[in-house]
């Protein structure tokens, strides 16, 4: 590992539980800045959740408690000084499930500049959901669509409309979900690719179920299992020697 | 002694049911045993034993229970029929109305008749006065208008329906038992159970659903004549152009004219109450259910949400003199004290009063409807908004409501039609004087409280005045029918904008 690479956000001993079940126990983990943190696990272990620490989301969820600390640029998030809806502004998520708003693509992708106010004119607005379309790889798909409905777009036309919804306000962290676990193979290559180019200028963090993605995208791979984390280093490393039995079990399909 | 008291319970229409429905039982688990003990021998049988149990009962029990019902209505109609026959010619001339005042007189008659008590008549009693003695003394009082030559007929009725009765019970009881053999017979292996009893389910859903249909055509229907024939009294721009409302019940002065049905100011003062109504609900409503939807605990929404249905449980008369006597005089002294104490622009009887406790009606239609349409929006939607870093507030007016949208403008137009016929608070709270107006604090009336001051008190049945009610009413059915074909076209358009 160089000596450049900084760290972006840093988990120390989360633990989160939705009333009495525990579901993380203690996580330390470092998300690297422009590089891809892939989060890997059976079910249930605790990735999403983890993911969902990030950017606060686990707050709307009806009693999850979170203790530890999560710093972003050195600064914990969960700090009663931290306002949430700047913090979700600078760590962005995309889900599983595209969710596009029932709004036109346009509306879809200015949503996010709207609220925050980032652009002082129509113009400025224009730029900006292109140069998000663009960043997606969406633009040249859809800019003679840009008032159609979002949902009827293909699937993974309408993932990629989500992240391109997330870049719009310019975050520097983006949360991926799953985000092709609901799309065919051919709209997963595109996702991936993008993903790759993404890293240039975003910070992100995938939670995936498919071992190939995690080794095609990131950069470095932790492993979680039943709560805590068993493994965290290169995804060279973690797919090639990794150190735990649990990795290795899982990786190559003997659990999971 | 019992013996004979049983055949008289077994000869009642009650009694005949309670025993067709023994057999029924009765055959139900012969059948079902006997399949049973098909199936213990080890063949297996088309359908499971309880099929076969059903099919039993249903046969027994449906065709002569049918018959039982048909048959009854039947020899009412026959023997009343006959009876028409019998009246002298003499006593009724040749005119219908007469006939019928006759025949309701005879058939009030035969209804106060005790029971089982036909047998005590015998055919030499024939006078009235006699009938009445006899009656007299076993407790039934009788008119003293009726006519000698009445008594015959009624006793002819009495003894005739009697004798179609008893006719009809052993018939009945006869199919009952055909059922039973045939079903019971037909518990063989190889015999279809199942799909006869689930075609006779179908048949008995589908029964069920063409009945409320047909009920609804025989409303309207009914209406519609009643509206016709008030529109040959009364020219249709005497309706729906004039704005005068003086229907002149002074019949007897045989006055050419025959009166102002004006329909505008009804439909005007019906709206407008109608939007005064929406005007409070609506807010509140809508507030109440963005809260309960988005904001509430759910230990708060459990406790909030059955509070509001029980609002919507309490009956509109209460709401209607909770209006009369409360709220109608606390505006007026209300709008009194404003004024210095010496003049009230309120009137205790207004469309500001009406309107505002119909809002507090309406609201838990309101809040109920639409927080089940914005707990419909798909979770994912929210996150999507929060995940950039909309506030609360934010994503439900920018998201969730727009998402919501046709479902709550559909969800309003329901409660806009029932705004508009809603009846017993704008009865008490409105005023019944017809005044064409926009000012709140004036009494306006409506379509509904016209209807009903049309239909009550001393009336003929036959003239513009009564039928004018059925056309106003029709009106109201066409305008509630719009709106909800309008709200459901709204509805199934906009629907699918998010799976």
């Amino acid at each position: 590992m160089s000596s450049e690479l900084k760290i972006k956000m840093c988990g120390l001993d989360v633990k989160v539980s939705y009333g009495k079940k525990r579901a993380l126990h203690g996580i330390t983990l470092n998300i690297l800045e422009n590089k891809v943190t892939a989060l890997i696990g059976p079910s249930g272990c605790g990735k999403s959740t983890f993911l969902r620490c990030l950017n606060r989301m686990n707050d709307t969820i009806e009693g999850a408690l979170v203790t530890g600390k999560i710093l972003l640029d050195e600064e914990d998030i969960y700090d009663s000084s931290v306002d949430v809806v700047e913090l979700r502004a600078r760590v962005g998520m995309v889900f599983q499930k595209p969710n596009p708003f029932p709004k036109s693509v346009y509306e879809n992708v200015a949503y996010g500049p709207r609220i925050h106010g980032l652009a002082k004119s129509r113009v400025a607005l224009n730029e900006i959901v292109e140069q998000s379309l663009v960043k997606a790889g969406l633009f040249s798909e859809v800019k003679d669509r840009l008032h159609d409905v979002g949902t009827s777009l293909s699937g993974g036309q309408q993932q990629r409309l989500c992240i391109a919804r997330a870049i719009a306000v310019s975050p520097e962290v983006i949360l991926m979900d799953e985000p092709c676990s609901a799309l065919d193979p051919i709209a997963t290559a595109k996702i991936e690719e993008l993903i790759d180019d993404l890293r240039r200028n975003y910070t992100i963090a995938i939670v995936t179920h498919s071992m190939q993605q995690a080794a095609r995208v990131s950069q470095f791979t932790a492993m979680f299992h039943l709560g805590n984390l068993v493994e965290v280093g290169t995804t060279d490393t973690i797919f090639t020697s990794p150190q735990e039995r649990r990795t290795q079990d899982y990786i190559t399909g003997r659990f999971g | 002694m019992l013996l004979l008291f049983f055949m008289k319970v077994c000869m009642s229409v009650s009694g005949i049911i309670i025993i067709v429905l023994v057999l029924g039982f009765a055959g139900f688990f012969l059948s079902y045993a006997r399949a049973c003990a098909i199936v213990m021998q080890g063949t297996k049988m088309h359908s499971r034993p309880h099929y076969y149990g059903l099919w039993t009962f249903l046969l027994i029990i449906v065709p002569s229970l049918f018959f039982l019902f048909f048959w009854n209505i039947g020899s009412n109609i026959y023997t009343e029929r006959r009876a028409l026959t019998h009246i002298p010619y003499a006593a009724a001339g040749d005119i219908i109305h007469q006939h019928n005042l006759i025949l309701s007189t005879i058939r009030n008659l035969v209804n106060r008749l005790p029971k089982h008590s036909s047998n005590m008549l015998n055919h030499q009693l024939n006078s009235y006065a006699s009938l009445r003695d006899i009656l007299g003394q076993k407790g039934v009082v009788l008119d003293v208008q009726g006519k000698n030559y009445m008594v015959p007929i009624v006793i002819e009725w009495v003894s005739g329906l009697k004798k179609l009765r008893q006719t009809g019970v052993i018939i009945t009881f006869v199919l009952a038992i055909i059922g039973f053999l045939v079903g019971f017979s037909e518990t063989k292996v190889k015999k279809r159970a199942r799909n006869r009893v689930e075609r006779v389910i179908l048949l008995g859903l589908l029964v069920s659903s063409t009945l409320a249909i047909l009920t609804t055509i025989a409303i309207v229907s009914s209406m519609l004549l009643q509206t016709i024939s008030f529109f040959r009294a009364v020219p249709l721009s005497n309706f729906f152009l004039s704005t005068a409302w003086n229907p002149r019940f002074s019949v007897m002065t045989f006055d050419e004219s025959i009166g102002e049905f004006g329909l505008i100011p009804l439909l005007v003062g019906t709206l407008y109450i109608a939007f005064v109504a929406m005007l409070f609900a609506v807010p509140i409503g809508l507030f109440s259910a963005v809260y309960t939807a988005e904001y509430a605990t759910p230990r708060a929404r459990d406790v909030i949400k059955p509070m509001l249905e029980i609002l919507a449980g309490i009956p509109t008369i209460v709401y209607g003199f909770f209006a009369l006597i409360v709220v109608g005089p606390f505006l007026r002294d209300l709008s009194a004290a404003i004024m210095g104490g010496n003049h009230a622009f309120i009137m205790a009887q207004s469309v500001l009063t009406a309107g505002l406790v119909m809002g507090i009606m309406l609201t838990p239609f309101v809040s109920s409807l639409s927080d089940d349409i914005i707990t419909a929006v798909p979770r994912s939607l929210r996150d999507g908004s929060l995940g950039l870093g909309a506030t609360q507030s934010e994503t439900i007016k920018r998201v969730v409501l727009p998402a919501a949208l046709p479902g709550i403008v559909a969800a309003l137009l329901l409660t806009a039609s029932r705004a508009i016929g809603e009846t017993m608070i704008v009865v008490l709270a409105a005023g019944v004087t017809v005044n064409l107006t926009l000012n709140p604090f004036e009494a306006m009336t409506t379509i509904t409280v016209k209807i009903v001051n049309q239909l009550t008190g001393d009336l003929e049945f036959n003239s513009p005045q009564t039928l004018v009610a059925f056309a106003l009413g029709m009106t109201l059915f066409v305008l509630t029918l719009l709106m909800n074909v309008f709200a459901l076209y709204i509805v199934r358009k906009y629907q699918e904008r998010y799976e």
